[in-house]
């Protein structure tokens, strides 16, 4: 184990606590910036992808993760950001100029279902979005004459002022890009006033209150940044996909979501990410062993989606903090190696608070 | 008295349903002045507090804080104004460490907007800077140094409550709430609990309204005490005063002296 001595308290508020962070996330990005040239097209597309999870994951785990409120209908604001994408560059607007006016929508929405949010807690509170999100996808559904209805929508290339690109070595180099600066964005809220308001919200509301946080404004703000990146990710997709349709974005889309920020490890930065490419992967890994399975398995129809599940009940079961649990438990076995002892990491399974007065 | 005092409740009473918790109950804190509320259980002590923290709605009554009425106001704004409490139930925010929890306190005192915050400019560090400075001052006087990077869950409980009053002393406050801070302490701890209380008072300035149950600590750190029981005022005065009234003995021990009431407030 690292024992960092403190000499200042800037130690405590740097983003890189010690000099270990430097050299890992600096070959981590790195290794990123040279992956489009290295890994074949299909491989980066995929990285492509984890990204643009990843930062949708990071939304919803600032939402529930950190504030401690879930939303199952998260999917919906991704649906707003990729059809404001979709029909605004068809306008002929600038990618960024796009992007910003998606996530500023996306963020309206989230303020609007963050509402809700103010009186009701816990399960309420998720059917509350759930029963948001199937309006913003009926309105979809129906706004035929803007969002094409069910027969859907193409989305045009990336327009960057005039010059139009459907590269997708530049579209994974501003999801790239954005994923770095959305990280260090909520890293930033984070480590500042307003993400102690979040964690003090999640952990106890009396508390909360009594320390001064109003609780309106910051679980308003918190469902609005928490839309605003899944409208990031939804606008990213829809250049991505080229091609949208409203079931994209229904319940199986944010169940999946959930999935991420659940398998990744609610309330860990990383587990949004390791999330993200646990929910890409996992299909991959599935359909390749397909072909090493005897046919009479290998062949069935729904194994992809029976396996999934299988993952999914296992993690749940055997792994409640997650993939960042289990990483972090991998490397403080490395780091001590002979001294590790196996319940070293134990604590306390994290449920929900249930409500409960002084 | 000549100076106004700084927290004045007048003829408060709250009812949940049928139950009538609090009923017409009236007293003033003073600037620097220990104010304690004794009573059996279930005479409505918390739930005073909870009135004034602004938790629960009086059902009629009125509380002034230093010339304003709070009896309107949300939680958060008698905060910002400068009340701050501990709960009966330690409420702290148990996957947070020692320093973030003490760091909410600061929330009050907080710089920026979230934009600000989104992009930790030089004036955001600046003020995380000077919020950890007075964290220390008091994790310094409260003794948590070794504490300062533990998870709150994993602490033993008399830590907690240190760390709980640690925690509202860092909102700065004028008015500290304090319910039942010596319940589950030991002797030594009871004995720091009282010294710290004296300075909170002394050098802070700060003026307390506690509930407690230990009429021994009761005796030594407070000016005045309020007796309730049923909801309904009994007596106040000086602790030696209301120790020995008729009212409070009968309130404690019933009618019938039946002596297992007492029991929980034997030393
Ligand atoms: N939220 C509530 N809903 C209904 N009744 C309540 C509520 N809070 C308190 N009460 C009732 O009000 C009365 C006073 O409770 P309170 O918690 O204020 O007592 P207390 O003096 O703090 O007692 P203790 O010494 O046990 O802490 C009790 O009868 C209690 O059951
Ligand atoms: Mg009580």
């Amino acid at each position: 184990m690292r024992f960092i001595f403190k000499t200042s308290y800037d130690q405590d508020i740097r983003l890189a606590r010690h000099s270990g962070y430097v050299f890992w996330y600096g070959l981590l990005l790195a290794a990123l910036s040279v992956a489009p040239f290295v890994l074949p097209v299909y491989w980066s597309s995929l990285i492509t992808m984890t990204m643009i999870y990843g930062i949708v994951g990071l939304g919803l785990m600032l939402l529930s993760g950190f504030t401690g409120l879930f939303s199952i209908g998260h999917a919906a604001f991704m649906g707003v950001g990729a059809y404001m994408q979709g029909v605004l560059t068809a306008q002929g607007w600038p990618f960024p100029f796009a992007l910003a006016a998606s996530m500023v929508s996306s963020a309206a929405v989230g303020a609007v279902v963050g509402l809700p949010a103010l009186r009701v807690r816990g399960l309420y509170l998720a059917i509350a979005t759930l029963a948001f999100a199937f309006i913003v996808q009926e309105v979809i559904v129906r706004w035929e004459s803007v969002t094409g209805g069910n027969r859907g929508m193409a989305v045009g290339m990336i327009n960057l002022f005039g010059w139009k690109t459907g590269s997708p070595i530049v579209f994974y180099y501003i999801c790239f890009a954005l994923t770095v600066l959305t990280t260090l964005g909520v890293l930033n809220l984070l480590r500042s006033p307003t993400g102690r308001a979040f964690v003090a919200i999640r952990d106890s509301e009396v508390s909360a209150q009594s320390m001064g946080v109003t609780l309106a404004y910051y679980k308003t703000l918190s469902f609005a940044v928490s839309a605003s990146l899944a409208g990031l990710g939804g606008a990213l997709s829809a250049h991505m996909l080229r091609f949208i349709t409203p079931d994209q974005f229904g319940i199986v889309q944010s169940i999946d979501l959930l999935l991420i920020v659940m398998i990744g490890g609610l309330g860990s930065i990383h587990g949004a990410f390791f999330g993200a490419l646990f929910l890409i992967l996992t299909p991959q890994v599935i359909a390749l062993s397909k072909d090493y399975l005897p046919p009479a398995i290998g062949q069935t129809v729904g194994l992809q989606s029976v396996l999934y599940g299988l993952v999914l009940i296992a993690f749940v079961l055997f792994e409640p903090t997650g993939i960042y649990g289990r990483w972090v438990k991998i490397r403080t076995w490395f780091e001590l190696a002979p001294l590790y002892r196996k319940n070293l990491l134990k604590r306390q399974r994290r449920f929900q608070k249930t409500e409960r007065l002084t | 008295m000549s100076t106004p005092p700084l927290l004045s409740v007048e003829n408060l009473s709250v009812r949940f349903g049928g139950i009538t918790a609090v009923s017409n109950i009236s007293f003033d804190v003073r600037r620097r002045e220990v104010f304690t509320l004794i009573g059996p259980n279930g005479a409505g002590k918390t739930t005073v507090l909870n009135i004034i923290s602004r938790i629960y709605q009086q059902t009629a009554g009125n509380i002034n804080f230093d010339g304003y009425c709070i009896t309107g106001m949300k939680p958060d704004a008698v905060a910002g104004l400068g009340i701050a409490r501990t709960f009966q139930n330690i409420e702290l925010f148990e996957h947070a460490t020692v320093l973030q929890n003490l760091l909410i306190g600061r929330h009050t005192r907080r710089q920026g907007n979230f934009w600000q915050h989104l992009f930790f400019t030089p004036s955001v560090r600046e003020a995380e800077r000077a919020a950890r400075e007075k964290v220390e001052e008091v994790i310094e006087f409260l003794d948590l140094q070794h504490y300062r990077d533990l998870v709150i869950a994993g602490l033993p409980y008399g830590i907690r409550k240190v760390v709980e009053l640690a925690r509202a002393l860092c909102i700065e406050p004028r008015l500290l709430l304090l319910d039942e801070p010596s319940s589950g302490l030991n002797p030594e701890e009871t004995n720091d609990l009282a010294f710290w209380i004296d300075d909170i008072r002394e050098e802070l300035g700060i003026a307390i309204l506690m509930v407690e149950h230990d009429m021994s600590l009761v005796s030594r750190v407070s000016d005045r005490v309020l007796a309730m029981n049923y909801g309904e005022f009994v007596a106040l005065g000086s602790p030696d005063d209301v120790k020995v009234h008729p009212g409070v003995i009968e309130a404690y021990l019933g009618k019938g002296n039946d002596i297992s009431l007492l029991r929980r407030h034997l030393p």
